[in-house]
């Protein structure tokens, strides 16, 4: 540092940031920031487990505070910038936030926040010496640095950060079960990303670069399709794992009904979205002409993605296990959006992803709810739910219209869009998918309504002698999505201009670029 | 010397891939560590592999001298070594404990989250 300050600052302009970073682009990495240090806090302070939700609570609805201010900022200004350590781009390591990136991440941070509040009662007083509510905080970090990075590498490295702290909430209470599922998450997530790894290093030695502005760039200057088409297909491979979609779905099912409910609820709301959102990144941004190429494998995967999941859910009795494989179809949904690949249908697919964050949690809470009421997590024994609780009703009925893709909830606009969208690119078939699924899913949780609140409660279930009182906090917290889900079903126009301009600035980065490249980007 | 390299590595991913298609916990896992080390290897070859020349600026220039090594993989190599080994010390603890409470290490057997006998859900009530 000493020599390079006696160098003109002319030259050292040409390498380092040399105006002070502007107040509003702190925004950029505060989020993250602010999640690590409470994470941090919070495990200091993991002994003192009333003090913890004090804590962690302020800590989440901050989260929401700042990724929707960072949100503002985005849509008003477009995409901003922030660079590690002063060098310039593509050197040093790019912080680039778009509509995409501060949509998912405010959306992330809502759901954080609805299961922090969720897990007030749910996680007893030794799981929060686990520590919940820093891996909580932790994984949030990962979550949301993953959504706003600007750099392939750091991308990877937030992956990584997330899944630890996924390791540490699954596996909260060690329970045989949570064991066995925690075997399989852990084994083929960690494979997800060292995929993840092997196409990065691909791509660095064909582009040279691990900037995605200028990925971006250099990949529409490359005639050569073999070793575009290559790194899609394996990007396309690692983040289907973790986005969970068929025929690399098997370990969410087999995980993700065993950890307490509020974290199944944070796993199956963000972590299968941050797939769907490196892949919209990767596939569309980042290799366009990798993307057409496969987009037929695409379809294919989407489709039987949503196919796989609805008919999983149909044939399962335990109420968690069903929500999983509806998590897989809801992926599926996405991944057709992503397939067709145009502006309205990648609109569509991030619509479906933000309902989706939101709604997969939700009902997972609601899963929840039902199960302190009858006592049971399975379809054959529950029982009676309307007789103890109505407003519990009221809302099982919001969250599956919503899933299912009924009006006036928000799981029905983003379908709309994509039926649309893909009859418009003459892909009647792909529509024809998503209609069915949409009925298949109705049917799903049509009978789960029926058995549950419908049936009258059984005799000798082990729900019989349980209260009928439900949590304050987990029904504000159900109360809560489901007012998110209702009002982006009545008024979707916001939010649907708002994923408009976020698939424009994927579909054409050339603001993105620009932020990123104040004075164009670097020659090869 | 890429192309041994190439080799080296495709070499590693066989052995990895073999080990993680067994039943046993164990060998997974040490297809894991394997394939951990050969992402190492790879991205040590995606920069470009040369000999005895370090990314050191010498005090007279400003810029690295030709053929010098590029020290960018290697500062992902590191970060990806870090990652992989904290990765691994989980799992080994992880695998260890299921083993403990599972009595098994056969990926077949178990099958405590996901029971065989699941019956389906009622068509009536």
């Amino acid at each position: 540092m000493a020599a390079a300050t006696s160098l003109p600052e002319a030259e050292l302009a040409k390498a380092l940031v040399m105006e002070p970073v502007e107040p509003s682009h702190w925004l950029i990495i505060l989020p993250i920031a602010w999640c690590i240090m409470f994470g941090a806090v919070l495990i200091a302070l993991r002994k003192s487990t009333d003090r913890q939700p004090l804590i962690a609570l302020p800590g989440l609805g901050g989260l929401v505070l700042m990724t929707g201010l960072l949100l503002k900022v985005v849509v008003d200004n477009g995409p901003i910038t922030m660079t590690m350590g002063r060098w310039l781009p593509p050197f040093g390591i790019a912080f680039t936030v778009d509509i995409m990136g501060a949509l998912f991440a405010f959306a992330g941070a809502i759901a954080a926040l609805a299961a922090g509040i969720y897990a007030l009662k749910e996680v007893d007083s030794s799981s929060r010496r686990y520590g919940f509510y820093p891996f909580l905080l932790l994984m949030m970090a990962g979550v949301t640095g993953a959504f706003l990075t600007g750099d392939i590498f750091n991308l990877y490295v937030w992956f990584e950060v997330l899944l630890i702290a996924s390791f540490g909430l699954l596996i909260l209470g060690s329970e045989h079960e949570q064991i066995d599922g925690a075997m399989k998450y852990a084994i083929l997530n960690l494979m997800g990303t060292t995929l993840f790894l092997i196409a990065t290093g691909y791509l660095y030695s064909i582009f040279g670069t691990l900037n995605m502005a200028d990925i971006a760039v250099r990949s529409k200057e490359m005639t050569d399709a073999a070793p575009l088409m290559t790194l899609a297909s394996l990007y396309l491979l690692a983040f289907a794992m973790k986005a969970a979609a068929f025929p690399v779905n098997f370990w969410l099912p087999a995980s993700y009904h065993t950890p307490r409910v509020a974290v199944a609820g944070v796993f199956a709301g963000l972590l299968t979205k941050v797939g769907v959102y490196a892949l919209i990144r990767t596939l569309i941004m980042l290799l366009p002409a990798g993307h057409r190429e496969l987009g037929f494998v695409l379809e294919l995967v989407a489709a039987s993605t949503m196919i796989v999941g609805v008919l999983g859910a149909l044939a399962q009795n335990d109420a968690r296990r069903m929500f999983g494989y509806l998590v897989i179809s809801g992926i599926g949904v996405m991944l057709a959006g992503i397939a067709l690949g145009t502006q309205d249908a990648l609109s569509g697919a991030v619509f479906y992803a933000l309902h989706s964050m939101i709604a997969m949690l939700a009902i997972y809470l609601l899963g929840g709810v039902a199960n302190k009421l009858s006592g049971t997590h399975e379809l054959s024994w529950m029982g009676g739910l309307y007789g103890k609780s109505p407003l519990s009703a009221v809302f099982a009925l919001a969250i599956f219209f919503s899933i299912a893709g009924l009006p006036p909830f928000s799981g029905f606009w983003p379908k709309v869009m994509l039926v649309k969208a893909s009859f418009e690119s003459q892909d009647w078939w792909l529509a024809g998918t998503i209609l069915l699924t949409g009925f298949l899913t109705t049917i799903t949780l049509g009978r789960f309504f029926a058995l549950a609140w419908w049936r009258p409660g059984l005799a000798g279930q082990a729900g019989e002698t349980l209260p009928a009182k439900m949590d304050t906090s987990a029904m504000i917290a159900v109360a809560a999505l489901v007012v998110v889900i209702t009002g982006f079903g009545v008024l979707p126009n916001g939010l649907m201009a708002l994923t408009d301009k976020a698939a424009e600035g994927v579909l054409n980065p050339a603001a993105y670029i620009q932020s990123v490249f104040p004075e164009g980007a670097p020659e090869q | 010397m890429e192309a041994v390299f190439a080799v080296v590595v495709g070499i590693f991913f066989a052995f990895a891939i073999y080990l993680m298609l067994s039943k046993h916990t164990i060998r997974i896992l040490l297809g894991v560590a394997i394939m951990g080390n050969a992402v190492n290897l790879l991205l040590f070859a995606s920069g470009r592999i040369t000999k005895e020349v370090p990314p050191i600026i010498p005090p007279a220039g400003d810029i690295l001298g030709a053929g010098a090594a590029n020290p960018l993989p290697q500062a992902l190599i590191l970060t990806a070594i870090v990652i992989s080994f904290s990765f691994f010390a989980f799992l080994l603890v992880l695998a260890y404990r299921a083993y403990q409470d599972l009595n098994t290490d056969n990926t077949d057997e178990m099958r405590l989250a996901e029971p065989e006998d699941q019956p389906l859900p009622p068509l009536g009530y």
